[in-house]
């Protein structure tokens, strides 16, 4: 089931589109219930195919095709590490190896206690902060050092 | 004009800001800030005096502006392929999908000055006829994908959209759409795909998006640099803003400066301008080492070597004589530690993974690719690799439904091309030629 609050916002990302093309809104549903749930699941892609009157295969093939959505339960925090060329040039692979040994897991894992997990990440458009990694998508952290990156995951409760 | 470290801010004429105008003042996103700089003024005038979209279109073909995600396209040219007077919804669409690594100028734009391109689009409205218009922003800058929102807001309270524009006869409404990951929805087409709210796979041309775009409606799909560089010449004329620049490259362009660079950032300098200058103003190659090569428009550009790039002239014509191209001007800056194989590895596994899957010369090509590429990184390559790389790029080019595969196929062709030695090396020795250890 979808709650209030998502129904609601889902809502307001509808009005930007004609009434007939609801579908437009399926990026968005689905980053609205993953950002709260951590996650997809089968059954909470069908609940957003069936609100926005589109065909379920439609939803699960936006889902699969744009990387920042998780279809495996993530961590609470998902630490995601772009290791394109510019923040590759800049040591991102520092930072890479900083947060394996740090967080024991390596990339597409969790760890034991569901606090972390770890993506790689393709370019975010934002290379001048090289390197950068962001937390739950929405959050981006730039000119890391491995000091820099220990302070940030402290502050996480 | 620069901008993630004040220290690059200069106040001589080197930088030259247009689209980042706003952005040394305090709260420079603001409302109140963009209008101190004569903000809004432009669609005003427009409306009030109802100038008529051929003498703007005139204008804007006078200043010689050309597309700045990379394609280069005389913009005046393009806007004049939608009827004005047609019937029915027509759309404007802002790119601001900034994929392509080593680009972050357009999220610059947004972050600093959103609401000098919120007037551009709405200009680019008026002049096409458009009703409805989306700004497409890259899922991951999502704190500006939120910003944006805001001014947009800020915007409709002031009736700077909505109904009856400036309490003129008027109406648009402008939102901003979010992407969540795809590299590839920065192809036009795929991006109108992704805003019907599907898989972002380009469409075949033709149809064009001008007669066939958003749910089969006559779309608009420009850069965000594009679209905000519209008031300025709106309030200058065509003529000063060609002036700034050189033949064939009008005006100012916003260099992304990455990589290996003592201040990297985004730098807005007048086109022409030498690569040597810019990588003074950027502080140079980092730890004071010597620069190796640099690829100037994003990888989808060829890389130069220092030498080439050393004497080439930041403009369309300037970079196509050096061999590469200017691109989204997304200069990516190698040092002379760097292995070119391990940085072509690293850039093939991002077309392979980028790939939409749609062509099978792309989906199969650049995985093909890149699984030669990392043999060779590993240790086991073969003589007869080389040839094979070029080869399977070569096949990619051209037989593709986007640019995309045109796009992986460059690094691998011009990398090989100026730094063969290293890949036979590489395939040689089972390590790379900066492998200083024995």
């Amino acid at each position: 089931m979808l709650t209030k609050i998502t129904r609601k916002k889902i809502d307001r990302e509808l009005k930007k589109f004609p009434i007939d093309q609801k579908q437009s809104a399926i990026i968005a549903a689905l980053q609205i219930i993953q950002t709260e749930n951590g996650f997809l699941t089968d059954e909470l892609i069908a609940f957003a195919a069936d609100y926005l009157a589109m065909p379920k295969i439609a939803a699960m093939e936006v889902a699969t095709f744009y990387n920042m959505f998780e279809l495996k339960p993530a961590g609470k925090y998902k630490i995601s590490v772009c290791t394109n060329i510019s923040c590759a040039l800049r040591e991102a692979d520092d930072i890479v190896c900083h947060l394996r040994k740090k967080l024991n897991i390596d990339f597409n894992e969790i760890t034991k206690d569901s606090k972390f997990s770890l993506k790689e990440s393709e370019c975010m458009g934002a290379c001048g902060g090289a390197p950068l990694m962001t937390i739950n998508n929405h959050k981006m952290y730039e000119f890391l050092t491995p000091q820099k990156v220990d302070q940030i995951l402290e502050e996480l409760d | 004009m620069l901008i993630n470290n004040p220290d690059n801010v200069t106040k001589d004429n080197d930088v030259f800001p247009i689209c980042l105008r706003t952005s040394n003042l305090e709260n420079s996103s603001s409302l109140q800030t963009y209008l101190s700089v004569g903000g809004y003024k432009q669609i005003q005038r427009i409306l009030k005096e109802k100038i008529s979209p051929e003498k703007l279109i005139e204008e804007i073909k006078i200043s010689g502006l050309r597309g700045r995600g990379g394609a280069g396209f005389p913009t005046g040219i393009k806007w004049s392929f939608i009827p004005n007077d047609s019937a029915g919804i027509k759309y404007i669409v802002c790119n601001s999908d900034e994929g392509e690594p080593g680009t972050f100028k357009d999220r610059e734009i947004i972050k600093k000055n959103p609401h000098q391109l919120i007037e551009g689009m709405t200009i680019a409205a008026y002049i096409m006829g458009a009703q409805v218009g989306y700004n497409y922003i890259h899922g991951e800058i999502w704190e500006e994908y939120e910003s944006f929102e805001k001014a947009l807001a800020e915007a409709k309270k002031a009736n700077f959209l909505g109904k009856s524009i400036c309490g003129l006869n008027f109406d648009f409404e402008l939102y901003a759409f979010h992407g969540y990951g795809a590299y590839i929805c920065g192809e036009e087409t795929a991006l109108i795909e992704s805003i019907e709210g599907k898989k972002g796979q380009p469409r075949f041309k033709p149809p064009f998006p001008a007669t066939y775009g958003i749910y089969g409606r006559p779309t608009n799909v420009n850069n965000t640099e594009t679209y905000a560089t519209i008031p300025w010449i709106m309030q200058n004329g065509g003529e000063s803003f060609a002036n700034i620049g050189v033949e064939n490259s009008g005006g100012t362009k916003i260099f992304s400066v990455s990589g290996h660079i003592e201040k990297p950032g985004n730098y807005e300098i007048p086109m022409g301008m030498p690569f040597k200058t810019l990588l003074e103003l950027s502080g140079g190659v980092w730890k004071g080492r010597k620069l190796k090569a640099v690829i100037p428009g994003g990888p989808s550009t060829p890389v130069l070597p220092a030498a080439e790039i050393m004497k080439a002239t930041l403009d369309y014509d300037g970079l196509k004589n050096s061999g590469s191209s200017v691109g989204a001007g997304s200069l990516i800056v190698m040092d002379e530690t760097t292995c070119m194989v391990t940085t072509l590895k690293r850039l093939s596994y991002f077309f392979y993974e980028e790939s939409c899957g749609q062509c099978t010369p792309c989906r199969e090509g650049t995985g093909w690719v890149y699984r030669v590429i990392k043999r060779i990184v590993d240790g086991n390559g073969k003589p007869e690799d080389i040839d094979l790389l070029l080869d399977v790029s070569k096949k990619i080019s051209g037989r593709t439904i986007c640019a995309l595969g045109d796009a992986a196929a460059v690094p691998v062709l011009s990398f090989i091309k100026h730094f063969k030695d290293e890949f036979k090396y590489f395939i040689k020795n089972g390590k790379s030629m900066m492998d200083t250890n024995s």
